[in-house]
């Protein structure tokens, strides 16, 4: 009675983490180019930085992509019925967060694109 | 309510006597002693009618401020009265009503919502809605002695640390604000632990009202974007009150630095005083389609994604700063992707409404006007992330139109409708509907009115911030409509005022859940008892009342858990975070004035600080200390006289946890989490020094001592261990090795934060001289301070173990100190490697 069965899956944490790895990535993201562009100066090229934010880019969506497809099999879509996962099972709470935590993974895929694009249509450090 | 007569009925004289002992548990004190209560009912209430007050004084100001820009060239008010009136309008509305009145609501409402019989500390509730009045009290008062702050609501130096330019009211601002910060982090705490650990039995995580998901958000977003703007007063009032250079370029300083801080805070507070309004709409969106909302998943997106994106906002308030145009990049990129989770959660109520059978109401047409008024501000809030745009329209009354929709139709009008929603909770007794409609159309009117206009006299160059316009310039109608909008709102909201405070003695009560809704807040009766919930029911669905029949009548009737009070003792019931499994009955403290004390001495401290009454300061900090001491030593972790109780329907539960398992110490780590929050943002000022400058730290300046840094470290290290082995000793039944260790660990710390001074203090670092010795100084200051209140920690464990409150099996208090610990650890481990290690890297 007084024990959950949870596995890792089943946590605030894992929900939060598409948003978190976000929030990694911006910081790295706006740090190196501040640092780089303040001790290089104004006129300075931003390949490096490019270079960098792509990089991170690339790390920060393959994470969220295998935390999405991760969420995608514990929500179990195709195997079950669809929302609202508002029974009183663990099986529904678990769809619920496998559920929110792909939708959050989406959100997370888009918006660190949107935070890569600067680098893609800025050159140098004006 | 109306039965019939009890004759000798054994279940109603059950339930009688039930009613009678939880009555008399949760009684208000009468008489003077009413001022004692820390039960939701009464602090929940007086933190809505105070932060109410705020407002209405706050809306006072505003309407000087349209009086005074309704024709060009006035002379209603003087320009440096003007700098007051507009600064202190900004501040109260945003500290002393947008983030209080969502704790207010909150506090008010949760309980009731969770079937909880109260949150998990409702003295940390009553003390920091007393912080809350004093600090308030204190901003508020000082326009009356012409001593208002008059920097703008954020304060940006150089203007504001120039003693020249910026009086006592800059002090005012900074001391009274910080103050109000720490009640707004003891809300958080409170409201974080109770969604997670205070939920009815059975209310799993996917069934959770979508309130609580918005408050839990919001809580979290609390501890990590007050402590950035914490840390940011302190530098700033080191630099009023002690000439320490942060943000003066002369010796190394930087005033952006004060910008990045403040918005670190202040753009998720944005986020803080909409996530926490729309929230209502969340729950009154499906009380008037009267169906369950549409995308429960979707809305947690909305939520937890906004929470997140909202962090990576902030330098679209510096976009004329001259940064990088990649660094505006980043910030433009965000700040347009957040209007993705901000808009689902807008379609999400607009499909529940389509799908329902909409029932038109009061609470209704506010949520219609919210949804006008606020997708209009976040239309404007896209155009604004785009920096070339926001280049033109900066600091004008675009801005001011746009931020007006925003917080007006994101926040007040959602909390207008809550108002209509909730107040039979409270009062037992339903608001005039036909007042109502008054109230809406002048509000939504007067608003529209008002700042409509504000958007075109802005794009025609109109600044903000200044006091006076000259004519010619195709301002004159513009403003003066603003100024008539303004006025007509200001009457719809008097009337609604008016309709809350007008005696209602002949109407009669509200019938039970008189809007119909499915949710637990309503179960309660009318007029409430303020043990709220009779007994705690088993919840198997998001919309209980409307799907778990025979529920109201079985919790009427005392058949769920907890039904009584046997032992006189306030109890609520704590369940686990994921699956809400019932597992301790937690008694909960009772009326008290320690909690007034305790907040009018710290508040003393504050206030004698800023007229530079060092003596009164020091008394009163010392009877601070005092108070919370009392408070913790005769409130907390209190030991049972049994270790389970029965909490009905077979169910037994332990009445004391300590660790990771009680509620205490989930409160110390969220509150570490913010102290976390704020030397973060100290480490930070120390590297953005070193960007900024070519030589960092600079040639000339002496560094601290490593020799006494490592010293330092070392002791504190030496004090985490002895605290860590004191609770595993004590644990495992030897109090006299948990005595000895914490006495032996309050000595290293006590030597290991005098090393860290001595570290500084020895090779005569001037924090006057540069920022460089500055920022060391407060590194080292932060870290010591904080090896001292472990020390006072560690002596409070020894003196419970020696009194028999603090006992191998009964063991809270060494169990949080540890946690302390491992924080406090941490801390000293970062100060001293940037310290020692970065000057020699560089």
């Amino acid at each position: 009675m007084t024990r959950e069965t949870r596995s890792p899956r089943n946590s605030l944490i894992v929900l939060s983490l598409g948003p978190t790895i976000w929030a990694v990535h911006f910081l790295a993201s706006y740090v190196t180019a501040a640092i780089w562009c303040e001790k290089a100066g104004l006129g300075a090229t931003l390949s490096p930085v490019q270079l960098l934010v792509g990089i991170f880019t690339l790390a920060a969506l393959v994470a969220i992509g295998a935390l999405g497809l991760s969420a995608w099999r514990h929500w179990g879509y195709l195997e079950n019925e669809g929302p609202p996962h508002d029974a009183d099972t663990e099986e529904e709470r678990g769809r619920f967060l496998g559920l929110a935590t792909l939708l959050l993974s989406g959100l997370s895929f888009v918006a660190v694109i949107y935070v890569a694009l600067p680098v893609v249509f800025i050159a140098d450090c004006r | 309510m109306n039965e019939a007569p009890a004759g000798h009925d054994p279940d109603m004289e059950r339930r009688r006597g039930q009613e009678k002992r939880l009555r008399a548990a949760w009684a208000t004190p009468r008489g003077w002693r009413y001022w004692s209560a820390v039960n939701n009912t009464e602090v929940g209430v007086w933190y809505t009618a105070t932060s109410f007050a705020f407002m209405l004084f706050a809306g006072v100001l505003g309407l000087l401020i349209r009086v005074q820009l309704a024709v060009p060239d006035n002379d209603f008010m003087t320009g440096p009265f003007y700098n007051q009136v507009f600064t202190l309008h900004g501040t109260v509305m945003m500290f002393l009503f947008a983030v209080p009145i969502f704790e207010a609501v909150a506090i008010t409402i949760m309980p009731q919502m969770l079937a909880a019989r109260d949150l998990p500390f409702p003295r940390l509730s009553a003390f920091g809605y007393w912080c809350f009045l004093i600090g308030g009290v204190f901003v508020c008062g000082s326009i009356f002695f012409g001593a208002a702050p008059d920097g703008g609501w954020f304060m940006y130096p150089p203007l504001s640390t120039d003693p020249e330019q910026a009086g006592i009211g800059a002090d005012i601002w900074l001391l009274g604000l910080s103050f109000i910060e720490v009640a707004s982090i003891a809300a958080a705490v409170e409201l974080i632990v109770g969604t997670l650990k205070c939920r009815p039995p059975g209310m799993r995580i996917n069934m959770i009202p979508l309130y609580a998901w918005y408050i839990l958000v919001v809580g979290v977003m609390i501890v990590f974007a007050f402590p950035p703007l914490i840390a940011g007063d302190i530098l700033f009032e080191m630099e009023r009150m002690f000439d320490w250079p942060f943000f003066d370029p002369r010796r190394g300083g930087d005033p952006l630095l004060w910008q990045h801080l403040f918005w670190i805070f202040g753009h998720p507070e944005v986020y803080i005083i909409f996530l926490p309004a729309i929230a209502v709409v969340a729950m009154i969106v499906p009380t008037f389609a009267q169906r369950p909302i549409f995308g429960y998943s979707w809305i947690v997106l909305a939520a937890v994604g906004t929470g997140f994106l909202s962090f990576g906002l902030w330098v679209h308030h510096m976009f004329a700063t001259g940064l990088p145009a990649v660094s505006l990049g980043f910030f433009s990129a965000a700040s347009q992707a957040v209007a993705i989770p901000t808009g689902v959660q807008i379609f999400v109520f607009i499909a529940t409404l389509l799908l329902g059978r909409v029932v038109s109401s009061t609470p209704m047409l506010f949520v219609w006007g919210t949804l006008a008024v606020f997708v209009l501000g976040g239309l404007t809030g896209v155009m604004v992330a785009l920096a070339p745009f926001d280049w033109q329209v900066h600091d004008s009354h675009f801005i001011v139109a746009h931020l007006h929709y925003t917080l007006i139709g994101g926040g007040l009008f959602p909390i207008v409708a809550g108002i209509y929603y909730f107040f039979p909770l409270v009062s037992g007794k339903k608001l005039s509907d036909r007042l109502g409609k008054w109230v809406f159309w002048l509000m939504f009117l007067g608003f529209n009115i008002a700042f409509l206009p504000m958007h075109v006299s802005g794009l025609r160059g109109m600044p903000r911030r200044v006091f006076s316009y000259p004519e010619g310039l195709g301002l004159e109608n513009l403003n003066l409509v603003s100024t008539i909008g303004a006025f007509i709102f200001a009457a719809g909201f008097v009337l609604l005022v008016l309709d809350v405070v007008r005696p209602r003695r002949g109407q009669p009560y509200a019938d039970t859940n008189p809007w119909n809704a499915g949710t637990l807040e309503w179960l309660i009766e009318m007029p409430g008892e303020s043990w709220g919930v009779r007994s705690v029911p088993q919840i198997s669905s998001r919309y209980p009342l409307w799907e778990q029949e025979g529920l109201a009548r079985q919790v009427a009737e005392g058949r769920c858990y907890l039904p009584d009070a046997e032992e006189g003792r306030r109890e609520t019931l704590i369940t686990t975070t994921i699956d809400a499994l019932p597992v301790q009955c937690l008694r909960v403290p009772g009326p008290t004035f320690i909690t007034l004390w305790a907040a009018a001495f710290t508040g003393g401290v504050f206030v004698f600080a800023t007229f530079h009454w060092w003596f009164a300061t020091l008394v009163s900090g010392i009877l601070g200390a005092g108070a919370i001491l009392r408070w913790l030593w005769t409130g907390t972790a209190e030991i049972p006289e049994k270790p389970a109780k029965d909490i009905g329907l077979g169910v037994t539960l332990p009445l004391y946890m300590s660790g990771p398992r009680s509620v205490g110490w989930w409160a110390m780590f969220i509150t570490m989490m913010g102290d976390m929050a704020a030397f973060a943002s100290l480490i930070f000022g120390y590297f953005f020094y070193w960007t900024i400058h070519p030589d960092f730290p600079p040639p000339d300046q002496p560094d601290p001592s490593a020799g006494w840094l490592g010293l330092g470290l070392v002791l504190l290290l030496g004090a985490w261990w002895l605290t860590v082995r004191a609770r595993g000793r004590n644990a495992a039944g030897s109090p006299g090795a948990l005595r000895g260790a914490l006495a032996l660990g309050a000595v290293l710390a006590t030597a290991g934060s005098a090393a860290l001074i001595a570290a500084a203090w020895l090779p005569g670092l001037d924090p006057t001289s540069h920022v460089y010795p500055a920022i060391v100084w407060i590194l080292l200051i932060w870290t010591a301070v904080h090896g001292i209140l472990g020390v006072v920690m560690q002596l409070y464990c020894i003196a419970g173990s020696v009194a028999g409150r603090l006992t191998p099996r009964y063991d809270i208090d060494i169990w949080n100190v540890t946690l302390f610990w491992h924080f406090m650890a941490l801390t000293a481990f970062l100060t001293v490697a940037v310290l020692a290690l970065f000057p020699m890297a560089v």
